[in-house]
């Protein structure tokens, strides 16, 4: 939990956002997907976010979809979620936080689930089928083990959820951008920027935007309204782009980090930094 | 023979009068039966779904709805529908005297057609003209067409591509009617995954569409507003089995895919405790195949579509694709009312294979001259084996929610491979 705070109050001190890239564990095994989190990071992740693959994943789009499909087919259930965290935590101190959908965490038991992401070196974990109001218990569990659940807030949630959700919140809000699922868009909701300072305004957490975030030019922009970015689909399309392309694996953390970089770069702009100093 | 008393009135959706004991005040303020159901979707839902359960809270006490939705479950459906006593059938089995609750002669041809016509009038009451279901076999989409053709609703319907190829004859009608049928291309192809696109829809057009859902499944207020405007079938068999037999009836039979025509010929029998409550689930291939449809023989509780229910998964939670030779049946969860009656012991959940349910269809087929779609077949297999059981005093009720006519082809196709020997 401190991680994901240390690394939204560094970026705040040089008035910048967070940049926080989201992949499926396990897409397209073990090894690679282990080796494309450690180069995201190096490429200027300020937290990660881990997916955990699912079979029906409701709140993600096709690029999302096919990437949890190549996961499972690799063999990736929660046990390897955990395995892979965990060696990356081994050579990493960045913020490292879960996604995913609630039926995998309540078959392995919620108590378990959160006991078991702390001990992989999870700060956080985002269950997006979780509303707040189902939410109690795992809220209870989570603070039990130290780790953060962080709640996600909609354009569609009106003034009172926002307010409830926000004041619960640990870690970070996370602030779906526009109506939909996951995926690339060309513009975000014109009450974006309303939501944002709704979310701000109750809560004590940072708050990131994600959904949707697909350039940099997005990233530069969205980076100017919150204190996060969250980038997925963007980021897994260019994974989904190599393997069609017949890029040899080798070569593949390095080319999606490379679009990586080019986003952290455009949250992390260098004059703002400059400035500040 | 049974004339059909016609005294015997829609009674739409009135949950107020079955109240009658502690079971019947589920679901709970939570939207729960008994640990079941809930509300699992994204935050962009949420607000939608309380809205939805305020204006159904309100229609459902609302004399003016009420009428308007009698008037056409009587002149539009064709309620109340007969409940026909299967004397050859009876005779054939030698043990209860068997009854069908003839849903199949509802306009559109099954059950799903009043739980469409309460929803499009919800949607209407509530200022959206535009509607999107998910569909199995196609019948709820087929409904769903219809009453938006009706009310000049715009209609869009998912449906995995396995479907439509299994189910080509639902697919031209709903395109006739003039709803756009979009495939569902991920997982096994079937109800499950044009349930996930269906809500993946939803969740970007929330703010002008209304999810008329097939089933009662998903999300708190679904399950119980499904199950309340299909309570017609329950509360018309009740008073029609009395007028015919002066008593009720000993078992009441349907199949359960999500569980719409169970539930609404269950419900209102819950509190007669003398009644026996039997649901038939798909056993495909066989339950030890692991080829089949038995959440509630086979699964275990988990989060599929939004409730908490029984659902066929592995042991990390991934859910596993379900087989039926009944596309409405190929469903790998249940209702969560479904789950809580199976848990509490109300209901009884038995299994019955691809085999039994064909069998099954040509039985009645020639029996009674009624063909039956391959979900209710399911019903009148188990009947087959309940009703020897129960013996000649006892009288049976078998729930026949659709017709055949869209199965006719696939089960053409069926024999061509039993003459070839490749079946």
């Amino acid at each position: 939990m401190e991680r994901i705070d240390r690394a939204f109050q560094a970026r705040m001190q040089q008035r910048q956002a967070a940049f926080i890239p989201f992949l499926n564990a396990g897409d397209p095994s073990f090894d690679l997907s282990l080796e494309l989190f450690r180069q995201i990071i190096q490429a200027g992740a300020d937290i990660v976010e881990i997916g955990t693959p699912y079979s029906d994943p409701l709140a993600d789009g096709p690029v999302i979809q096919a990437s949890a499909g190549r996961s499972l087919q690799a063999g990736f259930r929660l046990p390897q979620v955990f395995e892979l965290t965990a060696a990356l935590r081994q050579t990493s101190d960045t913020g490292l936080v879960l996604f995913t959908y609630v039926n995998p965490v309540v078959q392995y038991g919620l108590d378990r689930y959160f006991a078991d992401a702390r001990q992989a070196g999870a700060d956080g974990v985002i269950i997006p089928d979780l509303p707040f109001e189902e939410s109690t218990e795992a809220r209870a569990a989570a603070d039990r083990h130290g780790v953060a659940l962080i709640p996600l807030v909609a354009p569609t949630s009106g003034n009172e959820r926002i307010a409830a959700i926000c004041a619960a919140a640990r870690g970070f809000v996370y602030c779906v951008s526009s109506l939909g699922v996951t995926g690339e868009r060309a513009r975000m909701s014109d009450r974006l920027h309303e939501l944002v300072q709704l979310a701000r305004h109750y809560a004590s957490v940072p708050v990131a935007v994600g959904f949707g975030v697909s350039s940099p030019e997005q990233a530069r922009a969205i980076a100017q309204l919150a204190d996060g970015v969250i980038v997925g689909s963007a980021l897994i399309r260019r994974i989904e782009q190599a393997l069609a392309s017949g890029l040899p694996a080798a070569l593949l953390p390095q080319h999606v980090a490379g679009f990586a970089a080019e986003l952290a770069a455009a949250v992390h702009p260098p004059q703002e930094q400059a400035a500040v100093r | 023979m049974q004339p059909t008393p016609s005294s015997v009135e829609p009674a739409a959706c009135d949950s107020t009068a079955a109240n009658r004991t502690g079971e019947l005040q589920y679901p709970d303020a939570t939207g729960r039966f008994g640990p079941f159901g809930g509300r699992y979707v994204p935050e962009t839902l949420m607000s939608a779904l309380h809205q939805l359960e305020q204006d159904f809270n309100r229609l459902a006490s609302d004399p003016a709805f009420q009428s308007e939705l009698r008037y056409y479950l009587r002149q539009y459906a064709g309620r109340p529908t007969p409940l026909y006593y299967a004397e050859r059938l009876t005779e054939h089995l030698g043990g209860a005297r068997i009854y069908l609750k003839r849903e199949d002669l509802n306009h559109t041809g099954a059950h799903k057609i009043n739980n469409a016509l309460g929803q499009a009038l919800l949607a209407l009451r509530t200022g959206k003209r535009r509607v999107i279901a998910e569909t199995g076999a196609g019948q709820h989409g087929v409904a769903t067409a219809t009453v938006a053709a009706r009310f000049g609703l715009a209609c869009t319907v998912f449906m995995g591509e396995e479907d439509i190829r299994r189910q080509a004859l639902n697919v031209f009608r709903m395109r006739m009617l003039g709803a756009d049928v979009v495939a569902a291309t991920s997982g096994s192809r079937t109800l499950k995954d044009a349930t996930n696109e269906a809500i993946r829809h939803w969740v970007e057009h929330v703010e002008d569409t209304y999810y008329i859902i097939g089933s009662v499944v998903g999300p708190h207020p679904y399950p119980r507003m499904v199950r309340d405007f299909q309570r017609v079938i329950g509360d018309e068999t009740r008073a029609q089995v009395l007028q015919a037999e002066g008593r009720l009836p000993d078992a009441v039979v349907a199949c359960v895919g999500g569980g719409s025509n169970a539930i609404g010929m269950f419900y209102p029998f819950i509190a007669d405790r003398g009644v026996e409550l039997i649901g038939v689930e798909a056993a495909g291939r066989g339950i030890e195949t692991g080829l089949h449809a038995a959440s509630l023989t086979r699964g275990r509780p988990g989060v599929l579509h939004g409730a908490l229910t029984y659902l066929l998964q592995d042991e990390f939670g991934q859910v596993k694709p379900a087989h039926s030779i009944s596309a409405g049946l190929d469903y790998p969860g249940v209702g969560p009312e479904h789950a809580w009656l199976h848990e509490s012991g109300r209901a009884r959940y038995v299994p019955v294979t691809d085999d039994e349910a064909v069998e099954a269809f040509y039985l009645l087929t020639k029996l009674e001259g009624i063909l039956p779609a391959l979900e209710s077949a399911h019903a009148v297999a188990q009947a087959v084996k309940e009703a020897p059981r129960l013996g000649r005093d006892k009288v049976l009720v078998i729930c026949l929610s659709g017709r055949g006519d869209k199965d006719v082809e696939q089960i053409a196709e069926r024999m061509e491979g039993e003459r070839r020997g490749t079946h």
